[in-house]
Formats: C-alpha cells, sequence, structure tokens
C-alpha cells in the first residue's frame, strides 16, 4: 500500500511546478497550461484522501473540477483566439491595454 | 527482489500475457487480410481483378507488402521536427492496440484442449526455478481482462490516438500535412461526441460499462425468436443508436465518404503525406486497427457480441459468432467505400453537429422514457 | 518496497520530469506535449488509489478533449519559437525561486507529518454491488445524483455558458468574412495565379 504522504508530495510538487511556470512563463498559452497543472496536482490530492477516507466524495469533486476545467478552456483559448486576432501576440505583457 | 516477485499474481499476469500475445496475432492477421479483402472486393465492384498474383488468389499478398514497407528506404524529410515526426506513428499504434485487452471475444471459463499439459509443463518449469507454480489453463476466459469502466477504457484510448494524426501533421511541415491534421481532428473531436452519446441509449436497458456484462446480459430470446440484442432494445431507441453509432464510427475512423482528411483530390494524402515505408505503414495499421475497434465496439453493444445459437452447448462456437460479426460491419466499410461518394468538409462538420448530435441526445431522452416505462 | 511502490515513483518521477518540461520549453507545444504526459500519468496513479472511473475520464476530459483544444489552438495560430523575450517584470523571475523551495518545505512538512492508515476494500471490479464499492460508476453516480445533484446542475448551466460565451468570443463579425471573400476574389481577379489561403473557419 503506497503511503498517503507520497501521494500528498506529488501533489505538491507538481503544484509547486505550476505555480513557478505561472510567474516565470509569457507565452498565455503555456500560462494556461500551467493553471491545468495546478488544478490536477489538487485533483491528485481530492483522490488521494477519497481513497484514505473511504468516501466517494472527494472522487466527485474531482468531476466537477473537470468540468469546470473544459468550461474555462473553452473561454480561455476563445479568448487568446480573438487576443491573438487584435494583437499578433500570445505574450501577456503586451496585452496590458484596456483598449484594442 | 523476491519479495516484489511473490506479491504478483502469477496467474493473472502469466494468463494476461499469453492470451495479450495470441488475441495481438489474431488481430494482425485481421487486419491484414481486411486491408487484402478491400482490395479484392472493390476490385469485385469496379469490375477489375485485384491483387491476385502472389500465392493462391494472391492470399500472400499482406505479407509481400509487408516486406515491401519494410526494405523501402527510410525517408525523413529535410524540414520536418524530427521527435514529434517520429513518434507521432507510434502514438496513433500504440493506444489503437491498446484497447484489445477489454475485446469479450467469447464466453467465461471455455475448457481450453490440451490446457492441462501446458498447465502442467508451465508448472514444472517454474518449480525448476524454484517457485511454487500453481496455474490452471484448464479453463479459460476468452477476454483478457474486464473492469467496470471498460468502455470507458476504450473511449479514453481512442481519443488519444488523435494526437498521433495532429502531432505527424503539424511536424511534417508541409501545408497539405497540416490542412489534413486539422480536418481530421476537427473532425474526430465532433464524431466522438454523437459517438459516445449514441452508446448511452444501449447502456440504459444494460446498466454496467462492463462489455463482458454487457454482452452476458444479451443472451436468450423474446418471445422464443428474436435475439435479446441492443440493437432491437427499448425500441426504437436501441435502433436509432445504432445507426447514428454506426455513421459517427465511420466519420471517426476517417473513412468514405467521410474520409476528408484523407481526401486524395484535394490533399494528396493528408496528414501522412510526408511519410513513408515502415513509418507510413503504422499509420496504415493504426486506421485498420481503429476500424476493427469500432467494429467490435458495434457488435459488442448492439449485436449481441458472442452470443448466438448453441454457444451454451459450445462455447468456443461463441468465437466463431464473435468474428463473423465484425466481419460483418468490416465488410460493410469496404461495401461503403465502392458505392457512396465523398462529403463536402462543411456539409461533414455541419451533419455532424446539427443533425448527429442532436439524434443522439433526443435518442437519449426516448431510451430514458422508455426505460423507466419498461425496465 | 513492494511492486506497487516501484510502479508509483517511476510514474511519479516520469510526471516530475514532464511538469518541468512545462515550463522549460520555449516551444509551446512541447509544453501541451508534457501536460499531456501528466496527465496521462495522474490517471495512472488514479487507478493506484481505486478511482477508475475518474481516471478514465481523466484521459477522456482533459487529454482526449480539453488538450486536444490547446494542441489544436498552438497548430492553428501557428505559434512556432517563442519570440525574443521583452521581459518587463525581470522581478517576478527573482520570485520564483523562493517561492519554489518555500513551497518544497512544504512538501517536506507534510511527509513527516500527515499520514493516516487506508481502510480496506474490496476489488471494485469482482464487488457484488458495485454502488457501494469506491470508484466504481454505479457509487460515483449514486453520490452524484443524491448528495451532490445540485452542484451537479449547477455544473451543467456553468458548461452551457461557457458554450456560449465561447462561441460570442471566437466568431468574427459576419460582414467581415464576406468582405474578405470579396476582396480575395477581387486581388484574385486581379493576379490570376495568388493562392488565397483562408483558414476554413471553426
Amino acid at each position: 500500500m503506497i503511503p498517503l504522504s507520497w501521494y500528498l508530495a506529488l501533489s505538491a510538487v507538481l503544484f509547486t511546478i505550476g505555480v513557478v511556470g505561472v510567474i516565470i512563463q509569457r507565452n498565455v498559452i503555456v500560462l494556461f497550461m500551467c493553471v491545468e497543472l495546478m488544478l490536477n496536482a489538487v485533483n491528485l490530492t481530492l483522490v488521494a484522501f477519497s481513497r484514505f477516507l473511504g468516501d466517494m466524495t472527494g472522487q466527485l469533486f474531482v468531476f466537477i473540477v473537470m468540468a469546470v476545467a473544459a468550461a474555462e478552456a473553452a473561454v480561455g483559448l476563445a479568448i487568446i483566439i480573438s487576443l491573438f486576432r487584435n494583437r499578433e501576440t500570445l505574450n501577456i505583457d503586451e496585452a496590458d491595454l484596456l483598449k484594442l | 527482489m523476491s519479495s516484489i516477485l511473490n506479491s504478483i499474481d502469477l496467474q493473472f499476469i502469466l494468463g494476461s500475457l499469453i492470451k495479450t500475445a495470441v488475441f495481438w496475432i489474431c488481430i494482425m492477421i485481421v487486419v491484414a487480410y481486411t486491408v487484402y479483402a478491400e482490395r479484392r472486393v472493390l476490385a469485385v465492384i469496379q469490375n477489375r481483378l485485384g491483387p491476385n498474383r502472389v500465392g493462391w488468389q494472391g492470399l500472400l499478398q499482406p505479407f509481400a507488402d509487408l516486406i515491401k514497407f519494410i526494405f523501402k528506404e527510410d525517408i525523413i524529410p529535410f524540414a520536418v521536427n524530427k521527435v514529434l515526426y517520429l513518434i507521432a506513428p507510434v502514438v496513433v499504434l500504440v493506444p489503437a492496440m491498446m484497447v484489445l485487452i477489454v475485446y469479450p471475444f467469447g464466453p467465461r471459463n471455455v475448457p481450453l484442449p490440451g490446457g492441462e499439459v501446458l498447465s502442467n509443463m508451465l508448472n514444472n518449469f517454474g518449480n525448476s526455478l524454484g517457485y511454487d507454480w500453481a496455474l490452471d489453463l484448464t479453463h479459460i476466459d476468452l477476454f483478457v481482462s474486464n473492469f467496470n469502466v471498460g468502455l470507458l477504457y476504450i473511449f479514453a484510448l481512442t481519443g488519444l490516438g488523435v494526437y498521433g494524426i495532429v502531432i505527424a501533421g503539424w511536424a511534417s511541415n508541409s501545408k497539405y500535412s497540416l490542412m489534413g491534421g486539422l480536418r481530421s481532428s476537427a473532425q474526430m473531436i465532433s464524431y466522438e461526441l454523437a459517438l459516445s452519446l449514441s452508446v448511452v441509449a444501449v447502456l440504459i436497458p444494460a446498466g454496467t460499462l462492463d462489455l463482458v456484462k454487457i454482452v452476458e446480459l444479451q443472451g436468450g430470446t423474446w418471445f422464443g425468436f428474436i435475439p435479446k440484442w441492443n440493437l432491437l432494445a427499448l425500441f426504437p431507441a436501441g435502433l436509432i443508436a445504432f445507426v447514428v453509432y454506426l455513421i459517427s464510427a465511420i466519420a471517426e475512423t476517417n473513412r468514405v465518404p467521410f474520409d476528408l482528411p484523407e481526401a486524395e483530390t484535394e490533399l494528396v494524402a493528408g496528414f501522412h503525406t510526408e511519410y513513408s515505408a515502415l513509418k507510413f505503414a503504422l499509420f496504415f495499421m493504426g486506421e485498420y486497427v481503429n476500424m476493427t475497434t469500432v467494429s467490435v465496439l458495434a457488435t459488442t453493444l448492439f449485436l449481441g457480441g458472442w452470443q448466438g445459437p448453441l454457444v451454451g452447448t459450445y462455447p468456443w462456437l461463441g468465437l466463431v459468432w464473435f468474428v463473423g460479426k465484425v466481419f460483418f460491419f468490416l465488410f460493410l466499410y469496404i461495401w461503403l467505400r465502392g458505392t457512396l461518394p465523398r462529403f463536402r468538409y462543411d456539409q461533414l462538420m455541419n451533419f455532424g453537429w446539427k443533425i448527429l448530435l442532436p439524434a443522439a441526445l433526443v435518442n437519449i431522452v426516448i431510451a430514458a422514457v422508455l426505460g423507466v416505462l419498461f425496465l | 518496497m513492494e511492486t506497487i511502490h516501484l510502479l508509483f515513483l517511476a510514474i511519479a518521477a516520469l510526471a516530475v520530469v514532464s511538469a518541468f518540461n512545462i515550463i522549460l520549453q520555449r516551444n509551446p507545444i512541447y509544453s501541451a506535449i508534457g501536460l499531456i504526459i501528466v496527465l496521462c500519468c495522474l490517471a495512472g496513479l488514479f487507478l493506484t488509489l481505486y478511482a477508475q472511473f475518474i481516471a478514465a475520464i481523466q484521459i477522456i476530459v482533459y487529454a482526449g478533449a480539453i488538450m486536444v483544444l490547446f494542441v489544436f489552438v498552438i497548430m492553428l495560430l501557428n505559434v512556432r519559437e517563442e519570440e525574443s523575450r521583452t521581459d518587463r517584470q525581470k522581478y517576478l523571475k527573482f520570485l520564483a525561486a523562493p517561492l519554489f523551495l518555500a513551497l518544497l518545505a512544504e512538501v517536506a512538512v507534510v511527509i513527516r507529518f500527515v499520514n493516516m492508515p487506508a481502510p480496506a476494500i474490496e476489488d471494485p471490479n469482482t464487488a457484488i454491488d458495485p454502488s457501494q464499492s469506491l470508484g466504481t460508476v454505479e457509487s460515483i453516480a449514486h453520490v452524484m445524483f443524491t448528495d451532490f445533484v445540485l452542484p451537479f446542475e449547477a455544473t451543467s448551466v456553468l458548461i452551457l455558458m461557457a458554450i456560449v460565451g465561447a462561441m460570442y468570443l471566437a466568431r468574427r463579425d459576419s460582414g467581415e468574412g464576406a468582405e474578405r471573400i470579396e476582396q480575395a476574389l477581387a486581388t484574385d481577379a486581379a493576379q490570376p495565379p495568388v493562392a488565397v489561403h483562408e483558414d476554413s473557419g471553426h
């Protein structure tokens, strides 16, 4: 049996990498992927606790997180496409004006 | 190290490995001869001869083709992205192959001829190495594994196959490949939706996602002569689901009349324009393995899998029924290819999103209502 | 050390390496592939936690739908190597390293102090009543449509809003498309050999 702490440690490492990615990356698509990575790290924690508490609620939360992530990806990528259309760049530092 | 070996369920691992190997070889032979059958049947439809030179009636043609593929020059175009270009065919083929462990080829607990001798041999071998093996292969299940989410497992892996196509289109660095890859992925994503939703109407009478159990529940007859297949369950929901499934399965595998990604007249060969020799063969095999997968799924979900007359007394007959039904679908593919013209791209997208998807959704409602009333 | 421990370590190592791949690659398509590998690794880990439904959904939804969308957009915008960076917020880079270390310290604390024994669970694949077993389709459906039916419905409303929002954001003005085609036709008539390549607009 794998101890709970192993899962939590892996989850924390992945989450950290996601945070660092958000800080150092400037490409908006990669930034978005780092956010997905953080969501996934949290999902791992939820599933691990669901197993170690013998309760299905954690897995249900993961299901809902995935649905939200899918909605987020659809809207986010639409925003990225329209951003690229208007500014011809994916660098978020270039997108610092509120007007076109 | 020995503790690791002891913690493995040897009967399960060894049995699964042997069965996977056997089934894998069978699938490869089926794929090879589907290609051959396609060429011969198309030839008949188009009033030609087709390949008939290698061996009797050209029956050794697949092996000749394989040898040709192996010995062709392996070209890697200059401008490609090498790493992605090389892994793309693998990404197409491997998930397609991984699916076969949940195929229900036949019933459980089938007596294996010579199973006793085989298990004795293996046990002696194990004992001579100093392990205490007690394998029992006298009765085997004619499937590798069954689990609670078998159907979702298939959908998950077939969904991963899209990456191979997208990556191949992108890495080839050619406009034909890129257009083919984009079209193909858009088509696969769109039709995957209708495909998965059409299946839900079958899952309502079945009540499980385990393919083995779905087949087992389809045994027996209504009124003594109508087979209890899901095709006819909750009439007409099963029938509508079957039609939607069949159409979207053809689109999902990029076959005529939905073969836009490989439309020769527009895109040369689509996403695999820049591929040659064995790498092209891998794409080709991937396509045919996927064809087999959707045929197996159609057989399992709608036509009762291995169920058929006399299976109760002769369990091995189940295998024959199963293979026969799968071949029926494969023949249907070839027949359609010889008969239908190609769709236009906008027609394809409109058809998928505006007709098939709503039809699948409405069908779920019909099936649910009928299920509440009659189950 | 059992087999499953080795399995966990192998998958975890692959996941961490791929995660670093996401943030260190300059070409977004490599980052996307890194993330896909991480998602598949996590699906494998979910299986070790008896969450087979979640594992399957992870591959179908995340790897099979969301990430295909990402790759699709990367290809559609045809983003190649990142152009030379204009680092306006240089201090952020210096923030990254200490933050990374601080969060890793948290990991160390977690490994030291958090632990609980896992309850014994019967194998969901052979369970007599799958709806009582952990991680099966039946059990998750049971929870979803009894205790959590309201969040479930709220999620579906959210997805509907997302669909409408995405459609609105990504569409071109209807007049613009016709104008473009007219323009293209005009240039085409002027100089016949110029091929006009419009994207097919999905």
